[in-house]
């Protein structure tokens, strides 16, 4: 097991963002998080990379207990991130950014060898002409495209990635999902909370479903797609789970 | 440390140590106090551009630094006889301290909060020097002339001076060029533009902050010293002058926001202004407009500042240009 | 220490404590709206001074008359400022709005210095004074506190329950939101500066009517400024005028005290360090 989620409740004020959540992630998956708008999934990634300390419940990684942990220690450990609300570093270029995520990220790089692997990472996500450019000047998918070079460079043993096809266009989604496997395929485990159906169903191995800060359900694809209550609650629409269902085989 | 092997690098000793020189070749004394004073201000501009434009937090009561580290060398050279140089190293290592201990809170601050805390602490630190009798409280310590014996004569003192300052204001230069070319500099930019997206990258902030506080904190110590080593006299007032440290603020601006040559040129300049403005009959009463003027232009239209402009406008001279 | 001493002391703390909370308000309000430090705040209490010094000494006007109509003209004068220095760098880091509003303070003061030179001037008005035990006070000093309580219900009263001030309300809190709810921030942004600004020289004015002063005297009442306002809570004006009698009292606590006066400013900004510390919101900040 690469990550554990044991129990975790989160709250803002009276607002329950996150209630006993568990789920396990296993080395070398990929685990898909969906469920509708406000239902927790990035509060989630916020807690397992330290942003906030859950109220309740424990993490694991590796069997480490990383529950409060402040971020850092946590990208450290090996666990990197995407935002979903980009957080380009301004007024850096892209290739420093990149290099941020090399130099203090599970291998703590020097500063030379972090610029070979930014440049290498640039490349493999398709940024390798805008290195000298200011992060601030990229547009929307680019900056998308930037987030996941930045946590790729940590060479993490664990990405959490959040809506990274968000606001693509088709190309854009099928370049990306090939990404997203090729790096699973390196042996890195990745967790990614999509709302593209079709992508989630199609990538993970496994996926979990939220809903207002409750977990709704948990399994294969196959399994999740049928849910009576996923399919009403989250999907709606039957017939649509039907498609879905097709599309994997 | 390949930040030593750049053009930039070489130019930067060169141009800097080049004007250094100037007065110690034509040893004439008047090109020796403009200099002083420009040289002064290179370090104060340098050693805020360390922690404002490297780390985006706005140290506004940085003078603060230049007084402690100015008084506990004064007190050690007229109460305990201690050598100036030894004197000086003393004053800055007791201003990093405090910047050490006063950085693990106030630090935590954000934005205003910060800025506006740190003209607190030079306020608080001028009102305490001023009640404090050992440091001889509102009128401050003075030299007998025989504390310059020591040097072989006044005259030979204000010589002194000027190479202590000459260095410190290389050293300072260096350290921010290698400070900006490092990993460590990167981690500081990068809380710069988003401290907590830095976190998540694997910086960690508070520890980053209070170093980087506690080695911008040197040079300001170490340029008090020798400024009132040479003075003769210390007091509350001119120590602690907290225009003094929003015109180096000034000088950042006018150079180049977080870049290595901006503050030196920035001092320069103002230094060069200022002087153009007291001594112009047309200006010399209009001189703080003016300079006031000039500030809300540079702020509205050329937010980068001189070397940022030229670094934006010319992307080829980046190499040479830090 | 006698009884008498110290309740003319704690009177005299109180009644100038009105006077600087009436000084730092317009500094609060300026950070609440937009989250600028108005390093110009100094000098334009100096100008409020001399505003109201000029229209007594050249129309013979009676200063309390010449207090609206400064105020009016410290109006005009904040949104002029705004739109001059503000407005362009407005969403920039705070280093730049501070820059702005400092570049305004050398101005005022450049300027300020050629026409009036740095000599002490002093406004000529005598209300008598009222007297009960030990205890005098000024009729200057009355009349300014009363002005002092009424600028505040009256910036209350527009905060709360005019249109404008229920907009400037809605921009402090969400600028964006508000925006789409139709508000013109642009123009409330300036006219916050305005009220902050015409606070500011009002409360220049009240201070002329006690005190003499030169073009350099606003410094004092900014810093003074700075400590209240962190006391009362940043960008909160109830809580100005509370720091304010706070600091007032202490000063006058502080005549009769053992402790020499010079360690008063030490206090001051001890708490003010501290607060900023521990409490950011102030004393009186709501969360
Ligand atoms: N920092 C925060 N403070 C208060 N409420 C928050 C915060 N972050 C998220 N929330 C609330 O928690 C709920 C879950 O949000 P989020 O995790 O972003 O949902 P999702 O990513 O599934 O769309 C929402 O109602 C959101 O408003
Ligand atoms: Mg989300």
């Amino acid at each position: 097991m690469i990550l554990q989620v044991q129990n975790v409740s989160k709250r803002f004020g009276g607002l329950r963002a996150l209630e006993n959540i568990s789920f396990e992630v296993r080395e070398g998956e990929i685990f898909g998080v969906i469920g509708p708008n406000g239902a927790g999934k990035t509060t989630l990634f916020n807690v397992i990379n330290g942003v906030y300390p859950p109220q309740e419940g424990q993490i694991f990684f590796r069997g480490q207990n990383i529950t409060g942990l402040p971020p850092y220690r946590i990208a450290r450990a090996g666990i990197a991130r995407t935002h979903q609300i980009m957080r380009p570093l301004g007024e850096l270029t892209v290739r420093e950014n990149v290099t941020v995520g090399a130099c203090f990220g599970r291998e703590s790089l020097s500063l030379g060898a972090a610029a070979t692997v930014a440049d290498e990472v640039l490349t493999f996500v398709g940024l390798g002409g805008k290195a000298g450019v200011l992060a601030s000047k990229l547009n929307a998918a680019e900056k998308k495209r930037l987030e996941l070079a930045r946590a790729l460079a940590a060479r993490p043993s664990l990405l959490l990635l959040d809506e990274v096809l968000a606001g693509l266009n088709p190309n854009e989604v099928a370049d990306m999902l090939a990404a997203i496997r090729s790096i699973r395929d390196n042996g890195v485990t990745i967790v990614m909370i999509e709302h593209l159906m079709h992508a989630v169903m199609q990538l993970s191995d496994r996926v979990f479903v939220l809903d207002h800060g409750a977990q709704v359900s948990e399994g294969t694809p196959q399994v999740i797609s049928v849910h009576p209550k996923v399919v009403e609650a989250y999907l709606g629409d039957p017939k649509l789970a039907q498609r879905l269902l097709e599309g994997l085989e | 440390m390949s930040a030593l092997r750049t053009p930039f690098f070489w130019g930067l000793l060169v141009l800097l140590g080049g004007v250094g020189l100037l007065p110690i070749l034509n040893g004439s004394d008047s090109m020796r106090e403009d200099i002083f004073l420009v040289l002064m201000l290179v370090i104060l501009a340098s050693s805020i551009n360390i922690i404002m434009g490297y780390t985006g937090y706005v140290s506004f009561g940085h003078i603060v630094f230049f007084g402690l580290g100015g008084y506990v060398a004064f007190y050690l050279m007229l109460n305990h006889q201690v050598h100036f140089v030894p004197a000086a190293v003393v004053g800055g290592i007791v201003s990093s301290l405090i910047a050490f201990l006063l950085g693990i809170p106030v630090l935590r601050l954000r934005g205003a909060y910060f800025a506006l805390a740190t003209i607190g602490i030079n306020e608080v630190v001028r009102s305490f020097v001023t009640n404090f009798d050992p440091f001889g409280g509102a009128t401050g310590m003075f030299f007998n002339y025989e504390v310059y014996n020591g040097y072989g004569g006044s005259k030979n003192a204000l010589w002194y001076a000027y190479y202590a300052i000459l260095v410190v204001a290389l050293l300072c230069a260096v350290s921010s060029l290698l400070i900006k070319k490092s990993r460590f500099g990167l981690g500081l930019l990068a809380i710069r533009e988003d401290q907590d997206a830095a976190q998540v990258l694997g910086i960690d902030p508070a520890r980053s902050k209070v170093l980087v506080y506690t080695i911008s904190a040197f040079f300001p110590g170490l340029a008090g010293a020798i400024f009132f080593f040479k003075n003769g006299i210390i007091e509350p007032g001119p120590a602690f002058d907290l225009l003094r440290s929003i015109e180096a603020l000034v000088m950042v601006m006018l150079g180049g926001y977080g870049t290595v040559a901006g503050p030196i040129v920035g001092a320069a300049v103002y230094e060069q202004l200022r002087a153009f403005l007291i001594t112009n009959s047309t200006f010399s009463s209009f001189h703080l407009f003016v300079a006031g003027f000039l500030l809300l232009l540079i702020v509205l239209f050329v937010t980068a500042g001189l070397v940022g402009w030229l670094r934006q406008r010319a992307p080829r001279l980046r190499r040479y240009l830090e | 220490m006698n009884i008498d001493a110290l309740s003319a002391s704690i009177v005299d703390g109180l009644m100038i404590g009105f006077i600087y909370g009436l000084a730092a308000m317009g500094l609060t309000l300026i950070f609440g709206v937009m989250r600028v430090v108005n390093l110009a705040h100094g000098p334009v209490i100096a100008v409020g001074m001399f505003a109201v010094l000029l229209l007594a000494q050249n129309l013979g006007l009676n200063p309390y008359l010449g207090l609206v109509i400064v105020m009016l003209l410290g109006l005009a004068t904040g949104i002029g400022m705004y739109f001059i220095a503000v407005h362009r760098v407005i969403d920039a880091p705070e280093l730049t709005t501070l820059l702005a509003t400092f570049s305004v303070n050398l101005m005022i003061i450049g300027i300020g210095t050629v026409l009036f030179s740095t000599s002490p001037r002093a406004l000529d008005v005598s209300l008598g004074s009222v007297r009960t035990g030990a205890v005098t006070i000024l009729g200057t000093k009355l009349v300014a506190d009363l002005i002092a309580v009424i600028a505040t219900v009256g910036l209350y009263y527009f905060l709360y329950r005019t249109r404008a001030g229920k907009s400037v309300r809605a921009v402090a809190n969400n600028r964006a939101a508000a925006e789409l709810m139709g508000i013109n921030s642009t123009w409330i942004l300036a006219l916050s500066f305005g009220i902050g600004i015409a606070l500011a020289m009002g409360s220049g004015s009240l201070l002329a009517t006690l005190f003499s002063f030169t073009i350099l005297s606003g410094t004092v009442y900014e810093v003074k400024s700075f400590v209240i306002v962190v006391l009362g809570g940043l960008g909160n004006p109830v809580g100005a005028l509370l720091g304010g009698i706070v600091i007032g009292l202490l000063e006058g606590l502080a005549t009769i005290s053992p402790l020499p006066v010079g360690w008063v400013p030490v206090i001051e900004f001890g708490v003010f360090v501290i607060i900023l510390l521990v409490r950011p919101t102030g004393l009186f900040g709501a969360r």
